[in-house]
C-alpha cells in the first residue's frame, strides 16, 4: 500500500479527530440541555424529567424526535433568506471555534498560530446570528432582542480579548498550545485573577446565558431574538447556546486552568473534568440569580469591567518588564 | 389616625357631612337612605353631583379616595319606598383615611336622558370605573376622555347588567363564529395610538407600538397592555383588560344567596375562602345573624392561612419576573404544606367554599391542631431564607428600589389598598381600623413600607405572612369551644340535627335547601383586608331568594388602572417588575 504515506496518514488520522471533536461537540451540547434540566430540577427541589427511559437518560431521544418532526414553520412576513441563514450561523461559528482548542497534548483539529484572534472572530461572527435572526423574524419582540444582543455582544467582546491580553502577554503567544504548555508551573487563574474573572463574565454574556441572557429573557422579550422559530431552526439555537456554553467552558479550562495539565489521571479526563466543572458552574449561575436590567449589564461591561482589564493588562505588562528587562 | 369602632348597624349621628352639603347645596338637595352598609348614603341630584364631589374631596379630613362607582339598574326593583324616582342609579363610594369611614353618593338617571358629567378631573381612577358603567349599564358620562368598552369585547351589543340583558348562554342564539367574524373581532382589537390621543412620531423619533399580551409570559393571566416605546423606553402605556371576565356579577342575579358562594372563590382565585368573606359577611348583615365565636375565628385562621399562600404565590412569580427561576418552587412547596391544612380541614385545595350563611360548612376536623401547628413552625426559617437568598440580593434591590415608586397621595388619588397603599407608609388595614369577624381580639401588628416602591411592595408581604402566622398561632392556642354554625333561622343549610326533630325544622331546612332563605328588602356592604387588596360586596336585597345587585369592588381592578401614571418614563423590565410587585390575578380584575 505505497499510497498510504505517512503524510496522508496524518492527515487521515487529524481528519478523524476532527470528526470526532466536533461530533463530541454538538452531542455534549445536546447533552446538556438535559443535564441542565436536572441539575436545576435537583437545585429546585423537584424531579426534572426523569420518565424517558432509566432515570430519564433518554429524554435527549425524545427531545429530538419531537424537534425533527415539528412543523418547520416560516413566518409569511419574515425575510427568508437571512431567517434560513441565521441558525446556520448561530451553530457553525461556535463549532468552528471549537478547532483551536487543544484537548490533550496529540487531540485537537488546528494548532494555528493565531488562536485566540480566531475565536473572537468566530465570537464576533456569532453576533450576526442573532441580529439576522431578530431582524429577519419581522417580530417586535425579536427585534429588541436582537437589538439587546447586538449592543451587549460589542460591549462584552471589548474587553473579553483585553481579559485575555494578560494570558497572551505571560506566554508571548497567541498559539493556544502554547498557553497551556506555560502553565505547566503554575495555572494563569492565579496571576491572572482578575483576567479569568472577566473573562468569565464576557463567555457568560457571550453565550448569552442567564444573568446575561437580556436577547432572550423570557420575563421581559417572551424568548426575545428566536421567538418565530421553530422545528429543528429552533433547535439549531438552542443547541448553539449550549455548545456555546461547552466552548467557553473549554476555553477557560484551556486559558486558566492549565488545560489537560493535572496529575494521576490521564490527560482527556482532566480536560473533561475541569470543563464539566464550569458547566455546572453554568447551570447553578441559572439557578440561583435574578436578571439584572438591561442598561445594568452596559454599565457592568463599560464602567466596571473594561476599566479592570485595561488595569489588569497594565500590572501584567508592568510585571513582565520589571522580571525581565530584555 | 382615628381608630373609630366600626359599627355596621347603627346610623350614623353625627353629620358634619350632611351639614356640610345641606349649608352649600339647600336642604331639598340631600336625600338619606338607611342601609345596613355602614356608611352615610345621600342621594343628590346629577345637577349637583360634580359640586359634591369636588366638596367632599377638599374638605378638611377629605374624602380623598373614589373606593368605588358602578350603578344599578333599577326598573326591576319592588322595594324601593322613600327612595327618588330612578331607572338607574349611579353610586359613588369616597372613602376617608383620616376619618376612617365611608360615603356614598347616589344619583337617580332616567331611561330618556342616561347622562352624568364625567369625574374624571377630581377621582383619576372614576376612568374606568366610567367606562365599566358605560359597559355594563350604557350609562353616558360627558367629557369622558375615551368613553369605550372596557370588559366586554369592542363588538358586543347590548349593556349586560341591565336586566333585560340576557344572562345565560341558552337565553341566546348559539355562538357561532366564522372565518370573516374572527377577522372583525381581530380587528376590533388592534390598536390604534390616534384613538388613545398617541402619536406615531416625534421629531425625528418614530415611536414602537409593542402589544405586550393578552399573552406573555409575565402578563400574569390574560392582561394585555400596550407599550409606547422609544428604544426601551416606555413613552406611555395603555392596559387593556376584559379577557377574562365571565360576568360574576351578574351571576350574582341568578343564583341564590346560598349557591353564590362557589363564585365568589373564583374572583381571586389565589385567596379562595377570603373571597366568601366579605360576600358572608354582608349577607348576614342583611340577614341579621350574630355568628358564634368559634365560626368567627375559624374564618379568620382560613382567611389567614390563604393570604399566607397567596402571598407566597406572589413572592414566587414576582421573583421569577426578576429573571431568578429557583424561588417559585420553593414557594410552591410552601403552599403545598398549606393546601395539605386546608385540604384536611375543608376538603378542597384552591376553591373551599367553605363559608356559609352562618357560619362555616363543617366543624375542623379531629387534629387540626397539629397540621396547622405543623405549618406554622414549618414557614419561619422559609422566610428568612428567602429575605436573606432574594430580597438581600444586589440585583433584586437594584431592579426593584425606587422602581414604580409612588406617595400615599398618588396611591389615594388612584384608589390603591391593601399591602400596595401600605408600601407607601399609609396605616391602613381593615383588619385594625374597621375590625371584623373579631380581628380586635388579635394581636398582630401592621407591616409598613416607606419608599412605595416595588422592592417595600415585596417586603411588605414576606412581613405580612409573620403577621399571618401569628394570628394563625393565636387561632391554634385560643379556639374557642361551640358551634360552628348559628343558631339563626336564615343560616343556610341549616344545622341538620335539628332538622330532624320537628316539622317546623324539616320545612325550613327543605325550604333553605332547595329555594334558598329569603332576605328582606334592604342593601349592605362588607370591605375586608383581602389578599391584595380592599374587597367589598356590596348587595342589594329585593326581598327574594337571590340577590338584586351583587357589586364586587376588587382592589386589583384599580391597580391595574394605575400603571400608565407610574410607569411613564420606565424600561420595560421595570414593568415587568411593577408588574410582578402588584400582585394582581385577571379573574380579580375582570370579575
Amino acid at each position: 500500500m505505497s499510497w498510504l504515506s505517512p503524510v496522508i496518514v496524518a492527515s487521515l488520522i487529524a481528519m478523524l479527530q476532527a470528526l470526532v471533536i466536533l461530533l463530541v461537540a454538538v452531542l455534549l451540547g445536546a447533552v446538556m440541555t438535559v443535564v441542565e434540566r436536572r441539575l436545576l430540577g435537583l437545585w429546585q427541589d423537584r424531579y426534572g424529567p426523569n420518565r424517558v427511559g432509566p432515570f430519564g437518560s433518554l429524554q435527549l431521544i425524545a427531545d429530538m424526535i419531537k424537534i425533527f418532526f415539528k412543523e418547520d414553520w416560516i413566518p409569511p412576513f419574515a425575510d427568508r433568506t437571512l431567517f434560513v441563514l441565521a441558525p446556520a450561523i448561530a451553530m457553525a461559528s461556535l463549532l468552528l471555534s471549537f478547532m483551536i482548542i487543544p484537548i490533550t497534548p496529540d487531540w485537537g483539529v488546528a494548532d494555528l498560530n493565531i488562536g485566540l484572534l480566531f475565536f473572537f472572530a468566530m465570537a464576533g461572527i456569532n453576533v450576526y446570528a442573532v441580529l439576522f435572526g431578530g431582524w429577519s423574524s419581522g417580530n417586535k419582540y425579536a427585534l429588541i432582542g436582537a437589538m439587546r444582543a447586538s449592543a451587549q455582544t460589542l460591549s462584552y467582546e471589548v474587553f473579553m480579548g483585553l481579559a485575555l491580553m494578560g494570558v497572551v502577554a505571560m506566554t508571548g503567544s497567541f498559539n493556544m498550545r502554547d498557553i497551556v504548555n506555560a502553565q505547566q508551573g503554575l495555572w494563569f487563574v492565579i496571576p491572572q485573577f482578575f483576567g479569568f474573572c472577566t473573562f468569565l463574565i464576557a463567555g457568560i454574556a457571550v453565550t448569552h446565558r442567564h444573568p446575561f441572557d437580556q436577547p432572550e429573557a423570557e420575563q421581559e422579550l417572551a424568548d426575545g431574538y428566536h421567538i418565530e422559530y421553530s422545528s429543528m431552526k429552533f433547535g439549531m439555537f438552542f443547541i448553539g447556546e449550549y455548545v456555546g456554553m461547552v466552548l467557553v467552558s473549554a476555553l477557560i479550562v484551556t486559558l486558566f486552568f492549565g488545560g489537560w495539565h493535572g496529575p494521576l489521571l490521564p490527560p482527556v479526563v482532566w480536560f473533561a473534568l475541569k470543563v464539566a466543572a464550569f458547566l455546572v458552574l453554568f447551570v447553578l449561575l441559572r439557578a440561583a440569580l435574578p436578571r439584572p436590567r438591561y442598561d445594568r449589564v452596559m454599565s457592568f461591561g463599560w464602567k466596571f469591567c473594561l476599566p479592570l482589564t485595561l488595569i489588569n493588562l497594565l500590572v501584567t505588562g508592568a510585571v513582565i518588564l520589571i522580571a525581565d528587562p530584555m | 389616625m382615628s381608630v373609630a369602632t366600626f359599627s355596621p348597624d347603627s346610623t350614623i349621628a353625627d353629620d358634619s357631612i350632611v351639614d356640610a352639603l345641606k349649608q352649600r347645596f339647600g336642604d331639598q338637595a340631600v336625600l338619606e337612605q338607611s342601609t345596613l352598609t355602614g356608611m352615610l348614603v345621600l342621594w343628590v341630584s346629577r345637577e349637583i353631583l360634580t359640586e359634591a364631589l369636588s366638596l367632599l374631596r377638599d374638605m378638611p379630613e377629605p374624602f380623598e379616595m373614589l373606593y368605588d362607582l358602578s350603578a344599578i339598574d333599577e326598573r326591576l326593583r319592588a322595594n324601593r319606598h322613600g327612595l327618588p324616582d330612578s331607572a338607574f342609579t349611579v353610586f359613588y363610594q369616597l372613602m376617608s383615611i383620616r376619618r376612617n369611614r365611608d360615603v356614598m353618593l347616589k344619583v337617580a338617571l332616567h331611561e330618556d336622558d342616561l347622562t352624568l358629567p364625567t369625574s374624571v378631573s377630581l377621582y383619576p381612577n372614576a376612568n374606568w370605573y366610567e367606562r365599566e358603567v358605560w359597559d355594563m349599564f350604557g350609562i353616558d358620562f360627558r367629557g369622558h376622555p375615551h368613553l369605550a368598552r372596557l370588559l366586554m369585547p369592542p363588538t358586543w351589543n347590548g349593556h349586560p347588567l341591565r336586566k333585560d340583558h340576557g344572562a345565560r348562554a341558552t337565553e341566546f342564539d348559539p355562538y357561532t363564529l366564522t372565518v370573516e367574524g374572527q377577522d372583525i373581532e381581530q380587528e376590533a382589537l388592534r390598536f390604534k395610538p390616534e384613538d388613545w390621543g398617541m402619536q406615531r412620531e416625534q421629531g425625528d423619533t418614530e415611536f414602537m407600538f409593542l402589544n405586550l399580551g393578552p399573552n406573555h409570559p409575565s402578563a400574569h393571566g390574560a392582561f394585555r397592555i400596550v407599550l409606547q416605546l422609544d428604544g426601551e423606553e416606555i413613552i406611555d402605556c395603555v392596559p387593556d383588560i376584559g379577557y377574562h371576565h365571565r360576568g360574576a356579577e351578574k351571576m350574582g342575579e341568578r343564583q341564590s344567596w346560598h349557591s353564590y358562594i362557589p363564585y365568589t372563590d373564583r374572583v381571586d382565585y389565589t385567596g379562595g375562602v377570603m373571597n366568601n368573606f366579605p360576600y358572608i359577611l354582608a349577607v348576614e348583615k342583611l340577614a341579621g345573624i350574630q355568628v358564634t365565636e368559634r365560626a368567627q375565628t375559624i374564618r379568620i385562621m382560613m382567611a389567614e392561612l390563604f393570604r399566607i399562600s397567596s402571598h407566597l404565590l406572589f413572592l414566587g412569580t414576582y421573583l421569577q419576573d426578576l429573571g431568578a427561576m429557583s424561588p417559585v418552587f420553593y414557594t410552591f412547596t410552601d403552599r403545598q404544606k398549606a393546601y395539605e391544612v386546608i385540604e384536611a380541614i375543608t376538603g378542597f385545595r384552591m376553591h373551599p367554599a367553605w363559608f356559609r350563611i352562618g357560619g362555616v360548612a363543617q366543624d375542623l376536623p379531629r387534629g387540626w391542631d397539629r397540621l396547622m401547628q405543623g405549618f406554622v413552625d414549618w414557614m419561619p426559617a422559609r422566610l428568612r431564607e428567602y429575605e436573606r437568598s432574594m430580597m438581600e440580593n444586589a440585583i433584586v434591590r437594584e431592579r426593584t428600589r425606587h422602581i414604580a415608586a409612588y406617595t400615599t397621595r398618588e396611591a389615594l388619588a388612584w384608589g390603591v389598598t391593601g399591602p400596595n397603599l401600605r408600601a407607601t407608609g399609609c396605616d391602613f388595614d381593615l383588619r385594625k381600623q374597621r375590625p371584623y369577624s373579631g380581628y380586635e381580639q388579635f394581636d398582630f401588628e401592621v407591616p409598613l413600607g416607606g419608599n412605595g416602591d416595588a422592592f417595600d411592595r415585596g417586603q411588605l408581604r414576606i412581613e405580612e405572612m409573620r403577621q399571618s402566622l401569628r394570628i394563625i398561632q393565636q387561632c391554634i392556642d385560643h379556639m374557642p369551644a361551640g358551634d360552628y354554625k348559628a343558631d339563626h333561622p336564615l343560616t343556610t343549610p341549616p344545622p341538620r340535627e335539628r332538622m330532624l326533630q320537628h316539622i317546623e325544622t324539616l320545612i325550613t331546612h327543605f325550604l333553605q335547601v332547595s329555594w334558598g332563605p329569603v332576605l328582606k328588602p334592604n342593601e349592605s356592604q362588607q370591605m375586608i383586608e383581602a389578599t391584595k387588596g380592599i374587597n367589598s360586596y356590596y348587595l342589594t336585597s329585593d326581598g327574594n331568594t337571590m340577590s338584586y345587585r351583587t357589586r364586587i369592588r376588587t382592589p386589583s381592578f384599580p391597580h391595574l388602572q394605575q400603571i400608565p401614571s407610574v410607569m411613564r418614563g420606565g424600561f420595560v423590565p421595570d414593568l415587568i417588575a411593577h408588574l410582578g410587585s402588584i400582585d394582581f390575578v385577571m379573574a380579580d380584575v375582570d370579575r
